[in-house]
């Protein structure tokens, strides 16, 4: 039997879910929170999304509230910007990464600058989800990471969960958020599963009358998390690299060697303080990303490190990203993510003889 | 055409498609034209619907209208020529257009424009330096959209579309009956969001009337480059949504069908093309040279079928215009450029800390890192200056 919204709106407690159904209850709980939340984009509707991540929501909130579009990701955004003029909180699904190309432009020249060119008048509280990055076996424009672009783009802000309870919270806090988001959902991750306490999740937002659910507890916007504590290095990933990360650390603490792991989470606005914290504790740093590492978010993260925490650093920050390639074809994509065995190599180069 | 099932599904659909068939989609054969060159009104029954000529009074008040948004548009001129401002897309031809703009617009309704919609903008209320903080330089925009319900003019062709398709969607899901117009230029039916708005606009039904100034040129381009359609109000019937065509110097003829068309939407009738043909009078700015592209000759074949003139002379013969209204109007007018004058003449002094105050709700730790470094190194020229 298919799982559906509406009786995964009945879904208390503690709960095992996919990293997608995850999502599904965010978006659900947030619809019913508020009236203003829409989800729009293609195949959201009857489908439920190609990764099912609006299952159940036409059926609950019907189809004035979760609809299909005709097919084009500048429409998409376009009226979403738009009805966020007109006091909607659009959340629409961009299918691929690849395929919100096509919304680019308005997502660079009106979405991420309406707040700045309007002096704050018009804030676009709108969401625009793109599954993204690999490790699916995909075709060709199914399996870029194109984070790069969104975080380079200022007024936006770029969310990227890598655990269930992320994928719920980071969700709402994105819906609840008075800027626009883009919210880049690790395409491999939609069907792995962790237990969370949904009812602990749900206390985290105010009942129906505040807009978009708003927060009582702290928005996870702008904050990175330790999620594996350790003392000889740190590694540094976000979304669907936080998992090799894990692996990582695991391996490392078999050998001998303590990882610390640290999930960035909110690309932007980027946390200095608890990243500069992490790294000072080891005073070693890679930073691991699927993405092709040139001028990337790996960059920018490194860049920073050295800058703030050079003195506490023990070694130059290295780094393990995608490759400067177009993405793989699905027979080569293993020799293109970065890996357990390519993340322990870079922290064996993190200069050990000298301590 | 449409038989999407969720479509036919909305009840009183299946009526509204058998009613928007061929010949309903199409534009008259000839563009509407209400009151000819020569000032003198034509009979109905020409164009595929009746535009009744609009009353005495309106095409009184919309004249007076006229006369201030030439007004604006040589005061401008001149503020550009003294260099007093950086730039300035001159609607200099086109004020019918302008005017019917926001005339048939209710305060409530919301107005889409572009970079040469400055006249229209005003139209809207906008006040005169609040219109004009953009062009002189100091901020992306002059003006609250929310207390005008009028968009900020866009620069990027035709990506303002959707953004009307989308208000005009939010407004029809409150069963609000807001109607969105939209403007564009004749090079804008060019680009994919052109496309994509007017595609979207008629799928969901919404409220938006499109209305394009076809001044048949884009910067050098003329109009035979960007498109060999039968018109540019043909396009609508591939969007299942009525398009029209209008002497877009004949303000009487604008306000009809554009009103027309408005009211159609707020009634629950969808979408409508409307191709405005008019004629940019002066050099896309004052940055371009027009006499690179075309001929003077050319452009005097258009100095007859001034929006102005026309109207002018109708109103006059027909008794409707005193020279007690001509003077009330220059005056309207002289008031509105001395203020633009004396704007323009008072310095200004943008805040440079404005520039990270915006981008977010609340600034980033990055961002006001990098404002205190720009207040520092301004507190330290002020010191540096005054020593
Ligand atoms: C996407 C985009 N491409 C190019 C330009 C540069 N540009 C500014 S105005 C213009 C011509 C537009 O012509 P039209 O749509 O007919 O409007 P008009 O200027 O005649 O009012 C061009 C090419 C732009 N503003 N936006
Ligand atoms: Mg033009």
């Amino acid at each position: 039997m298919t799982v559906t919204a509406v009786n995964q709106a009945e879904l208390a407690g503690v709960q095992q879910l996919t990293f997608a159904k995850a999502l599904t209850l965010a978006l659900n709980d947030a619809m019913v929170a508020d009236a203003s939340v829409i989800v729009f984009g293609e195949d959201v509707g009857t489908l439920g999304g190609v990764f099912r991540v609006t299952d159940g929501l036409r059926a609950r909130f019907g189809e004035e509230r979760c609809f299909d579009t005709p097919l084009a990701e500048s429409g998409i955004v376009g009226m979403a910007t738009g009805m966020a003029i007109n006091g909607m909180r659009p959340v629409v699904e961009l299918q691929f990464d690849a395929f919100a190309f096509p919304g680019f432009e308005q997502i660079v020249s009106h979405v991420a600058k309406m707040g700045n060119r309007t002096r704050g008048n018009i804030r676009l509280p709108l969401v625009i989800r793109i599954p993204y990055a690999g490790g699916i076996g995909g075709v060709e424009h199914h399996c870029d990471s194109s984070e790069g672009y969104y975080v380079h783009t200022p007024g936006l802000t770029v969310l990227t969960p890598s655990s269930v309870e992320d994928a719920y919270i980071l969700l709402r806090d994105a819906i609840a958020s008075p800027d626009p988001v883009v919210f880049m959902e690790p395409k491999k991750l939609y069907f792995s599963k962790g237990t969370v306490d949904l009812d602990a999740l749900r206390a985290r937002y105010t009942p129906a009358s505040e807009r978009g659910g708003a927060t009582t507890a702290p928005s996870s916007i702008g904050h990175a998390a330790v999620i594996r504590e350790g003392t000889d290095a740190t590694l540094i990933a976000y979304g669907p690299s936080v998992a090799p990360a894990l692996a990582a650390a695991e391996t490392a603490a078999t050998e001998g060697r303590s990882l610390q792991v640290l999930d960035v989470r909110s690309l932007v606005p980027f946390d200095d303080d608890t990243i500069c914290a992490a790294v000072r504790s080891t005073g070693r740093v890679v930073v691991i990303a699927e993405a092709p590492g040139f001028a990337s978010m790996a960059s920018e993260i490194a860049a920073r490190i050295q800058e703030r925490c050079f003195h506490s650093l023990a070694a130059p920050v290295l780094r393990v990203t995608g490759f400067d390639i177009p993405y793989p074809a699905p027979k080569l994509e293993q020799h293109y993510l970065p890996g357990v065995d390519r993340i322990l190599d870079a922290v064996d180069k993190l200069q050990w003889e000298e301590s | 055409m449409t038989n999407h099932p969720e479509f036919l599904d909305h009840p009183g659909n299946a009526a509204l498609l058998a009613g928007r068939q061929g010949e309903y989609l199409l534009p008259s054969a000839a563009p509407v034209q209400l009151i000819t060159t020569d000032g003198t009104a034509h009979t109905v029954g020409k164009y595929k619907q009746d535009y009744p000529l609009p009353n005495a009074a309106t095409l009184l008040e919309g004249y007076g209208q006229l006369v201030l948004g030439r007004r604006i548009n040589e005061q401008a001129g001149a503020l550009v020529r003294q260099g007093r401002m950086a730039v300035y897309p001159s609607s200099f031809g086109q004020e019918a257009c302008q005017v019917a703009a926001y005339m048939t617009l209710r305060r409530n309704d919301w107005l889409f424009g572009t970079y040469r919609d400055t006249v229209a903008v005003m139209g809207r209320g906008v006040k005169p330096m609040e219109a004009f903080e953009s062009l002189r330089g100091d901020w992306h925009s002059g003006f609250d959209p929310y207390e005008y319900n009028t968009a900020l003019p866009t620069t990027s062709l035709a990506t303002q579309l959707p953004h009307a398709v989308g208000v005009a969607h939010a407004a029809k899901l409150r069963g609000e009956d807001t109607v969105v117009l939209a403007l564009c230029g004749d090079g804008a039916t060019s680009e994919g969001d052109f496309h994509v708005a007017l595609n979207f606009a008629a799928v969901f039904h919404v409220p938006v009337v499109f209305l394009i100034q076809n001044n048949q040129y884009a910067i050098s381009v003329p109009l035979i480059h960007q498109s060999v359609a039968p018109s540019l109000a043909h396009k609508a019937i591939g969007y299942g949504m009525p398009g029209e065509r209008v002497d877009g110097n004949d303000l009487a003829a604008l306000l009809a069908v554009v009103g027309s068309a408005v009211e159609r939407a707020r009634n629950g009738g969808g979408p409508a093309l409307i191709e405005a043909h008019t004629y940019r009078m002066e050099s896309h700015t004052n940055a371009d040279d027009a006499t690179r592209y075309r001929s003077s000759e050319e452009v005097a074949q258009w100095l007859p079928k001034d929006p102005l003139l026309r109207l002018k002379k109708y109103l006059h013969d027909a008794g409707h215009l005193g020279s007690a209204d001509a003077e009330r109007f220059a005056d309207a007018a002289d008031a509105v450029a001395k203020t633009l004058r004396d704007g323009m003449n008072t310095k200004s002094n943008p805040d440079p800390l404005d520039m990270f105050r915006y981008v977010y709700s609340k600034p980033t730790s990055q961002l006001r890192e990098q404002s205190n470094m720009l207040a520092a190194e301004l507190a330290a020229a002020q010191q540096g200056g005054a020593s």
